[in-house]
């Protein structure tokens, strides 16, 4: 058995994306495509309001859901946007570019 | 007890954003559906159109679909429901899809048939007099209630229907409906729940079908799913040959756009999918059962707003320099408050988004100390006239130039050009409610329109 072997959660997940969630807020999908995969991201422990939180900057108080949707092999969480969709400033209208940062998490996988 | 089941036929999950595929709609169509349904609103857009009530979508896409739509459903003698006309459902859209119905009904030659609209807009004048008598306008998603300034700052709000005015205009023997802005599922859910199905699964069925192929594999938009509901449970079969309706992908699709997948709020209750149960039922078919509501004590209306914010210029530099490239917000600095002396401290908005290190992420940008070997700057100004927003934009780029870094060795230009002017955007605008107002009535802000549409 290996020791200290780590995937980034970009070679692990499906699909990884980010979208508007109504006009205040975007939302995270990390989908999964078999049980065991999902099973073992979920155990580890890498993926967290805490560790979410601190990857994008922001206080956990700016998380509105985080949840585990086992009938679709998925991880989802939620955050307010700085400011509503669309507003002068906001560069990103659909919220669909907001993932990225999650695809280098490093997943231990021994 | 309603008939042994009911099918219905979604071919585009933002009718007009772009066209619905026609092999899979006619391959749907050709298996008698029930009813031809599609959503063609979304707040996704942001608030521009609503604001300056237009549509995003262009009218030759619009046409396209409603065409294929109403000849089919026209054909087969079988009801078509549009919901959120023209991206926005406010009131010109749906004067305009009622208009495109009418002229594509008179170019075909169709036999008569009863058109049904409503419309969702809501005057400011109504929310203020709740406001004043003392009715709170409850704000979304961690928004404040609502405060009569903002509600001065918005120039147009639309309220989202609940299935009430479809089974309404349904009742009154409508055959096609053209719907203001309404929840997608519940263009779906209306006509399930007056056959009779239960509420639970009336509304599973409009949130499975609501985005059309999104729920299928693999990905691909536009194309047409049917949805089946029973008195014990839902189906969804992908059309296009090479699309199936997977438990992955239909569980998937209760996620998208949601900031939870198991709650779905709608005028008069809320949708729960916690125990939502998927099976695979055949190749191309997902089975949902499970799924409950709990209709809502009082009926609360979301209000959606949006108020222009001012004109909208854009310019854009570009930085090769490595020194300039590192102190880039001393360029910004050095350009702002040139604007500032011409201009003052408030009065105008100027936004910098630097490509190359935080543009698409802002704040948010886990690697913003670590900047590309070149940036490009887009400068957006924001001001009450045309004018004003031009120069604050062109100060605004165009001091970039002249920025005074101590140490850069170039003194010749600070920034690179590739264009030597400012470009008029479309005028900004804010979302400026995202609410809910309780009403006695839920028709109350849906006024209900029918008419026959004869050659």
């Amino acid at each position: 058995m290996s020791v200290g072997v780590r995937r980034r959660l970009g070679e692990l997940a499906k699909t990884v994306r980010s979208k508007n969630a109504g006009v205040d807020k975007i939302t995270f999908d990390i989908i999964f495509s078999d049980r065991d995969t999902y099973e073992l991201v979920k155990r580890s422990g890498v993926l967290t309001m805490a560790s979410v939180a601190a990857l994008y900057g922001i206080g956990e108080d700016r998380i509105s859901d985080f949840v585990t949707f086992d009938p679709a092999l998925a991880i989802k969480f939620t955050i307010y946007r700085p400011a509503p969709s669309g507003s002068p400033g906001d560069a990103d209208i659909f919220g669909a570019q907001q993932y990225a940062p999650l695809l280098d998490i490093e997943v231990p996988i021994d | 007890m309603p008939a042994q089941t009911l099918r219905f036929l979604c071919p585009n999950g933002h009718l007009g954003f772009a066209p619905l595929k026609t092999d899979s709609f006619f391959r749907g169509v050709r298996s008698r559906p029930d009813f031809i349904l599609a959503d063609s609103g979304s707040d996704d857009i942001g608030p521009g159109p609503l604001g300056s009530d237009t549509s995003t979508s262009p009218q030759e896409w619009q046409r396209h679909d409603l065409e294929h739509m109403l000849l089919a459903a026209r054909d087969l003698e079988v009801p078509m429901i549009i919901g959120s006309a023209g991206d926005t459902g406010a009131n010109s859209r749906v004067d305009l899809y009622v208009a495109m119905i009418r002229d594509i009904a008179r170019r075909h030659g169709l036999a008569p048939f009863r058109i049904g609209w409503f419309y969702s807009e809501v005057p400011a004048s109504l929310v203020r007099a709740r406001m004043l008598a003392g009715e709170a306008i409850t704000g979304l998603d961690g928004r404040p209630d609502l405060a009569l300034a903002e509600l001065e700052a918005t120039d147009r709000i639309v309220a989202v229907a609940g299935v009430h005015p479809y089974k309404a205009l349904l009742d009154q023997g409508a055959d096609v409906i053209i719907g203001g802005r309404s929840s997608d599922s519940v263009i779906f859910a209306a006509p399930a729940i007056r056959a009779g199905y239960p509420e639970a699964l009336a509304y599973y069925l409009g949130k499975v079908l609501e985005c059309a192929s999104f729920n299928a594999e693999p990905y691909g938009g536009k194309e047409t799913v049917i949805g089946e509901i029973s008195m014990t449970d839902v189906k969804v079969t992908a059309m296009h040959p090479a699309q199936r309706c997977t438990v992955a992908s239909v569980a998937g699709h209760a996620m998208y756009e949601r900031s939870n997948p198991f709650y779905e709020h709608v005028a008069g209750g809320r949708l729960d999918m916690t125990h939502c149960f998927y099976e695979q039922s055949d190749e191309k078919t997902t089975r949902i059962t499970g799924p409950s509501f709990t209709p809502s004590e009082e009926i609360r209306v979301k209000l959606e707003g949006s108020g222009k914010v001012g004109e909208r210029y854009v310019g854009f530099v570009g930085i090769r320099d490595p020194y300039t490239v590192a102190h880039v917000d001393e360029v910004i600095d050095w350009a702002r408050q040139q604007v500032r002396e011409r201009f003052g401290d408030d009065g105008y908005q100027l936004h910098y988004q630097v490509y190359g290190r935080n543009g698409v992420m802002g704040d948010l940008e886990p690697l913003k100390d670590r900047p590309g070997h070149e940036l490009g700057v887009l400068v957006f100004g924001v001001a009450p006239t045309r004018e004003m927003a031009e120069e604050v934009t062109i100060t605004g780029t165009r001091q970039m130039f002249y920025a005074r870094l101590p140490e850069v060795k170039g003194t010749a230009g600070g920034v690179a050009f590739p264009l030597d002017e400012v470009v008029r955007a479309s005028p900004a605008y804010r979302w400026t409610l995202n609410h809910t107002m309780r009403v006695d009535d839920p028709l109350e802000l849906f006024p209900l329109h029918l008419d026959e549409v004869r050659p």
